[in-house]
């Protein structure tokens, strides 16, 4: 833990600098290394889509329907991966569904980090009255079934790439809530707080210059971790049929598609659910790598 | 002591449920589509739709709306499902049993599948074998249920088509049952291929809720039975000659299990949400898959229904679980 030292001058701003070791940590950590480029490479595929997709997403060709991958029996080389029900390129679909779920995963997660984290501060920070009414919000959300939840939001919303974000932030604020309030409550225990406070820092300027960067560790753990949960979510609404329009191509509009035709295309199913496996899989390592390389209890 | 803890956490429960009651309530009447435009055909005059608002009641204000639900509530009666034509409590009560069939069973995988993997591990402890059982567990943490479910959709029903895809019996079977919890009765009542159709529809969806709780259990056991075994307990148990199995189970075992039994109290609550989705991809016919149809249609006194269902599952679990963790923790009992 960074802790406020008399040698340090009041008046520096910079009051959390993280050791200058930390970039290189990250560099030697397998887990960041492997999952992160996984992930960077992601969303170059997503940016580069159009450029990337050996064929058009959306081109339905009857006659080349249900193809299997290269290598076995009927395989055309045109299609790499095989084609769906209505003869489309399952490679190409995937690559482009690559963008709703990142788009997903950074925006979801993202606001849900913002939402929850604030509230999560001033829980933990300002405590009485304001403490007791978040955390009781808290418990209440947590007492409903996320997807039921989330299904629920999207119907009322009405479907859509805006529904689905917002139905994600609705629900998983408390994830981020609840770890912050925890965090902060200690930290505000710590004695740099109380040296803080004794030397008259406003309320504010203590919570958001000397606690929030000491929360920013696990912050960033968790944010990476919500975004495989936000990217397996979409996936679930696009399957239940709730989220973009069909013409879209999404991981989990294809699963969807997949499941109807299991017995005689099974490769629809399976290309777009290994890549949300990969995906869930990398974000979760890397949120792992983070938060041992991050962490300062951890790193000890 | 224990007393005064269990009515605490009661009133709790109480008022969340309360708060559930009333979000669930808010978020429905702020929908923009309401039940009625989802039933009436394309010819229905005004005239049609005001009377069906009124038989629902769907006309009169919000609040006496709520008021007229909640007094209903207090004395069990949920209303009636608009797109079923039956008592809400009835329709929760057909279902019901088929989701804690498969949620118990999945908690009973989850626990035995979990607790001896933890327990080999711990006997590999500083071996490749350990090394490779948590490897191949940080990556099995990150696996959800939805995914599970269609993999394994994708191995017993394609790869090797050995098990039914979808629903919980065959069909001709489901005939002559007295209740609905069908494996339970069927094992009670010695039908024992009865029983196995059963299970033989329950093992995809099982495994699918089970494994991502098993990945949760045997992290945390793991890392609990560890610690336990370098205490000097063992180290006394040891000096006697106790095989290092015996070891684990009889002096570790006992010691580490209270964090894991807690945290899988918590962790169940979770595999029961997932069963909304994991019965769909199943089309097994619980309360998770009647809570998609119920949201699709709009069926708003279903859904209200079903919500508090869940809330008051989750409640009863945490309950359970503090009081189990108080009991079994000496500390918390006699402070």
């Amino acid at each position: 833990m960074e802790h406020w030292s008399p040698t340090a001058t009041i008046s520096t701003t910079d009051s959390g600098p993280q050791p200058p070791s930390v970039a290189m940590r990250l560099a030697r950590d397998p887990k960041v290394v492997f999952a992160g480029g996984f992930i960077l490479l992601l969303i170059v595929i997503a940016v580069a889509a159009p450029l990337v997709a050996p064929q058009d997403p959306l081109a339905q060709n009857l006659l080349a329907a249900t193809l299997p991958p290269i290598g076995f029996t009927d395989a055309e080389p045109g299609f790499l991966l095989g084609t769906d029900g209505l003869g489309r390129d399952v490679l190409s679909r995937v690559i482009f569904g690559t963008r709703v779920s990142l788009t997903v995963a950074f925006v979801a997660a993202g606001l849900a980090c913002l939402i929850g984290s604030l509230l999560g501060l001033f829980a933990g920070y300002l405590g009485n009255v304001v403490d007791t009414a978040i955390s009781r919000l808290v418990d209440i959300w947590m007492a409903f079934p996320p997807v039921l939840l989330s299904i629920l939001l999207v119907a009322i919303l009405g479907t859509g790439l805006h529904s689905v974000i917002a139905a994600i932030v609705v629900i998983d604020w408390t994830r981020f809530c609840r770890v912050v309030r925890t965090e902060t409550k200690s930290q505000a225990q710590m004695d740099y707080v109380v040296a803080a406070r004794t030397v008259g820092f406003s309320r504010p300027a203590i919570l958001f210059r000397e606690i929030f960067p000491n929360v920013v560790p696990v912050l960033i753990a968790l944010l990476t971790l919500e975004m495989g949960i936000a990217v397996v979510v979409e996936a679930i609404l696009s399957f239940v049929g709730l989220s973009v329009s069909s013409d879209t191509p999404t991981w989990g509009g294809m699963i969807a598609e997949g499941r109807q035709i299991v017995h005689e295309a099974w490769w629809v199913l399976a290309v777009p659910l290994s890549a949300l496996f990969a995906t869930v899989v990398a974000f979760n390592q890397l949120g792992d790598g983070l938060a041992r390389s991050l962490d300062p209890v951890l790193r000890r | 002591m224990l007393f005064a803890v269990v009515a605490n956490r009661v009133a709790m429960a109480l008022l969340t449920l309360a708060g559930v009651a009333v979000v669930v309530f808010i978020l429905l009447r702020v929908v923009p589509g309401d039940p009625i435009s989802m039933m009436i055909s394309p010819g229905a005059t005004e005239a049609d739709i005001a009377a069906l608002k009124a038989h629902y009641g769907l006309d009169a204000p919000l609040l006496t709306q709520f008021w007229i639900w909640i007094a209903g509530v207090v004395t069990g009666d949920f209303g009636t499902s608009i797109t079923l034509h039956r008592y809400v409590t009835e329709v929760l009560a057909s279902r019901l049993p088929a989701t804690l069939e498969l949620a118990i069973l999945a908690l009973l995988v989850a626990v035995l599948l979990g607790g001896m993997i933890a327990i080999a591990g711990t006997l590999m402890r500083r071996t490749a074998g350990e090394t490779v059982i948590d490897g191949l567990n940080s990556i099995l943490l990150a696996v959800p249920d939805f995914i599970w479910a269609l993999a394994l959709v994708l191995l017993f029903a394609v790869a090797i088509p050995v098990l039914p895809l979808t629903g919980r019996i065959d069909p001709e079977l489901a005939e002559d049952f007295a209740t609905k919890f069908y494996l339970a009765e069927s094992i009670l009542t010695g039908r024992f291929a009865v029983a196995a159709n059963i299970v033989s529809h329950m093992i995809m969806p099982t495994l699918a809720l089970a494994l991502p709780l098993a990945a949760v259990i045997v992290r945390l056991l793991k890392q609990s039975l560890k610690e336990a075994m370098v205490q000097d307990y063992v180290l006394l148990a040891r000096i006697k000659g106790f095989r290092e199995l015996r070891l684990v189970l009889q002096e570790a075992l006992r010691n580490a299990v209270g964090p894991t039994l807690a945290l899988t109290g918590v962790q169940f609550t979770f595999l029961i949400g997932g069963t909304v989705i994991v019965e769909r991809i199943f089309s097994y016919p619980g309360i998770g898959n009647l809570a998609i149809d119920a949201v699709i249609n709009r069926d708003f006194p279903l859904i209200q229904g079903l919500v508090l269902l869940f809330g008051l599952i989750f409640i009863l679990i945490n309950i359970g679980v503090d009081f189990a963790v108080a009991t079994l923790n000496p500390r918390l009992r006699h402070s």
